[in-house]
């Protein structure tokens, strides 16, 4: 298994030449008509991702984060041209994608893959583990016989299955066990990108853990890049080294989780974050929340200006400035490489909406009897004090009075 | 559908900004209402076991469950999928579907009622009138071909016997309880012309219809987007405070306990295995398994690339569930006596905290 990790390593990291950007998505729309009536005529049409530009970095995880249907999984389909673009552009290395013929795009796929959601629904009940894996192997004629055996049996030790169950059938698997099949197919034709759609939504909070941390050791050990599309706050911060927050068919905000957790700049952000429940009672009863009226409007009819500001409580507190109303804002950077599109970030900043009570620095997961001292072991850069210690351990005292 | 769902609710943006514990203190300052009360606590379980009966062998879902919930008190219900917490609400109310699952053993006193010995007759009149439920899926739990004003009304009119018209003012009058714009236009809409989160909405009004005093909540929020569920939640919280209503909250989401509850039950492959006020079960669990859930879960307020910790191995199955610590297979503290004997659900100190687990008992070996 280590050749194996070296071999792909060394293909997907160790190219010469290369330029930062692994992926590169230009001013990309997906537009989805809506026809109806005897004629089929197009009646309207869903804006599903309507207009994003951004990057995705060699050897980075870049979240992509925002409710049902914000657009999210159209991007990461559009990247990989499982949906095709109404206009814009993808450049993969490079190479733009919306213009390749079918044999070009065939043997670009084998750099690039998926991994679904349902891991009951994306693997044929039909066939066995053994022929689930190494489909894609057959496809890009990487190998046969003897050597295209082995190669399965690799690839399932390396997400953790043991190579006996080749000759099994999905149902036999548990929701985790599945996934993991699912990533050992997206794995078998040694891809440099992999769209990660919401891979662990549908799994119980225990195996979830587990997948993810496959999903990060999997990432350093073969040099991948992610896009890791997911609705969970806390899933993104934890797994990505930058974050993009999607509204309605826009990219709102983007930056390093460190920065745009703790100091949003867009309101839609910090509505976000401070919804996403704490399993912590002393700070789920001082956080306040931002609740946001009504649903999503349609991505038929996006509002005019700032897709936002029929629901911004930023909007309603400056006293509904006009130019929310009339003028989309484009992405500008508030630091380094946070950028939001927001007329009134700076105001934004000022406040501490959405992100009170939310200490983001000093967590110490208590209650199991070693947790503090397992993170002093993992993390190099957790440092736990003494005074952080007694701080914590009076507000549980408190807590637990009140 | 989803394109035509939008419109609703966007004409009243006003944002509120609150934090729950101000909004409670407030609201049931101001209710003052007073809950009869016909029993010790409103609801007392003892003993319960409701298996189901499959062609591959008794699955033993729920085993010797006993719990109590006392009058306006919210108490959650946590574990993962097949823990058992759903059949637990499911039996409370007598809905688990018979064949395959029957209670075999054990007593349920709601408010002073052997739920058990009640006629189908009675149980229904129950049903709806003191005990309320609110499902995860809104679009199934609501009848597609009747209108959203006729569904609550039949609640209303069953329960309470009030002549049709009354019965359609008291809807509207929910409605807008339960925060939608416009109520006594949309009386006559259908299910499918509200979204998600108004779907939600709706079921609340219909649990909320005759005053209960037992809301069964099951994932309420789990099919919604975050800023809806933090709608939902925060509702559900103010209303319970208001009518002085017990919830019982059954969730995957330690979070939302965190949030929403005063204790919590945590339950393991068809046993509660810890139980405890919700200060006490977040800050000092006494159980492996609550630690285990704990540790795996990416926090919002965690420190960012710490490896999480996980739960190797899976569940047990429950037709042969093991005769001893149910947990101890995955458990990273287990000793011999957890692989023969298995632990009772007994007092950590001397609040109600209750520990299934022989590491953590009086002289213990985990600390």
């Amino acid at each position: 298994m280590d050749q194996l990790t070296a071999t792909i390593g060394a293909s997907a990291a160790l190219r010469p030449h290369e330029a930062a950007n692994l992926v590169e998505v230009d001013d990309l729309k997906v537009h989805f008509p809506i026809r109806s009536g005897i004629f089929k005529t197009v009646q309207g049409t869903v804006k599903a991702v309507d207009g994003v530009t951004f990057d995705v970095r060699r050897g980075e995880t870049l979240g992509l984060v925002g409710e049902s249907g914000c657009g999210k999984s159209t991007i990461g389909r559009a990247m990989i041209r499982l949906r095709e673009p109404t206009s814009g552009t993808v450049r993969f290395d490079g190479v733009d994608l919306t213009t390749l013929k079918t044999g070009a795009l065939r043997k670009m796929r084998r750099r690039m893959q998926i991994i679904f959601q349902d891991p009951y629904g994306s693997l044929d009940p039909r066939m066995t583990v053994g022929s689930i894996v190494s489909e894609p192997i057959e496809t890009h004629h990487l190998a046969s016989g003897a050597a295209k055996k082995e190669r399965v049996a690799e690839l399932l030790g390396l997400v953790g299955l043991d190579p006996k169950y080749v000759s099994r059938y999905p149902h036999e698997f548990s929701g985790g066990q599945r996934q993991r099949i699912g990533v050992a197919r997206a794995l078998a034709v040694e891809p440099e990108f992999i769209v990660c759609d919401e891979p662990i939504s549908a799994l119980d909070v225990s195996i979830q853990a587990q997948v993810l941390n496959l999903l990060t050791d999997l990432r350093s050990r073969l040099g991948l890049t992610y896009l890791f599309v997911a609705h969970d706050l806390s899933v993104v911060k934890h797994i990505s080294d930058r974050v993009a927050v999607m509204y309605l068919g826009k990219v709102v905000e983007i930056g390093p989780p460190d920065q745009l957790y703790a100091a949003p700049g867009h309101p839609y952000s910090r509505a976000l974050l401070s919804a996403v429940p704490v399993p912590d009672p002393v700070s789920e009863r001082k956080r306040k929340r931002v609740i946001l009226k009504g649903d999503v409007p349609s991505p038929v009819n996006p509002p005019p200006g700032c897709r936002f500001h029929t629901r911004c409580w930023l909007y309603e507190r400056l006293g509904k400035p006009e130019n929310c109303r009339t003028i989309d804002p484009p992405l500008e950077v508030l630091s380094g490489e946070h950028r939001a599109a927001c007329h009134y970030a700076a105001e934004a900043l000022k406040t501490d909406v959405g992100i009170a009570h939310l200490d983001l620095s000093s967590s110490i997961r208590r209650g199991t009897p070693d947790s503090a001292l397992a993170l002093l072991k993992a993390g190099k850069a957790v440092e736990v004090t003494e005074a952080e210690k007694a701080a914590a351990a009076p507000a549980a005292d408190t807590g637990a009075a009140g | 559908m989803a394109i035509e769902e939008a419109e609703t609710g966007v004409d009243a943006p006003t944002i509120i900004e609150v934090s729950p514990e101000d909004a409670r203190r407030a609201t049931i300052e101001q209710s003052g209402r007073a809950i009869e009360r016909n029993a010790d606590k409103l609801l007392q379980v003892r003993g319960l076991s409701t298996h189901f009966f499959t062609p591959d062998g008794v699955v033993q879902a729920v085993d010797d469950v006993s719990f109590e919930v006392d009058y306006g008190e919210t108490l959650g219900l946590v574990g993962e999928s097949g823990c058992g917490k759903s059949v637990t609400a499911l039996s409370v109310a007598r809905l688990v579907p018979n064949p395959p699952g029957r209670i075999i053993a054990g007593e349920i006193l709601f408010d002073g009622i052997n739920v058990l010995k009640l006629s189908d007759d009675d149980m229904r009149k129950l049903r709806g009138k003191e005990i309320g439920f609110i499902f995860q899926d809104p679009l199934t739990s609501l009848n597609p071909t009747l209108t959203i004003g006729y569904q609550i009304a039949e609640t209303i009119r069953e329960h309470m016997g009030l002549p049709r018209k009354a019965a359609l003012e008291r809807v509207a009058e929910l409605l807008a309880k339960v925060g939608i714009p416009r109520p006594k236009d949309r009386l006559n809409d259908y299910p499918f012309h509200f979204s998600g989160g108004m779907r939600q909405r709706v079921m609340i009004a219909i649990a909320l219809a005759c005053d209960p005093k037992l809301i069964l909540a099951d994932e309420p929020t789990t099919a919604l987007d975050v800023t809806i569920q933090a709608q939902i939640l925060e509702l559900i919280q103010t209303l319970s405070d208001e009518f002085q209503t017990a919830v019982l909250m059954i969730t995957h989401d330690l979070g939302i306990a965190a949030g929403m509850c005063d204790r919590v039950n945590v339950m393991y492959a068809g046993r509660i295995v810890e139980t405890g006020t919700v200060d006490e079960m977040f800050e000092e669990p006494k159980m492996p398994y609550s630690w285990g859930l704990l540790d795996s879960l990416p926090r919002i307020d965690d420190i960012r690339g710490a490896r999480l910790r996980t739960i190797e191995g899976m569940p047990p199955l429950l037709i042969t569930p093991p005769d001893a610590c149910r947990f101890a297979a995955r458990c990273s503290y287990v000793r011999d006596v957890c692989r023969t004997d298995e632990p009772e659900l007994n007092a950590r100190g001397d609040s109600g905290h209750l520990a299934r687990c022989w590491g953590t008992e009086t002289g213990g070996w985990i600390s």
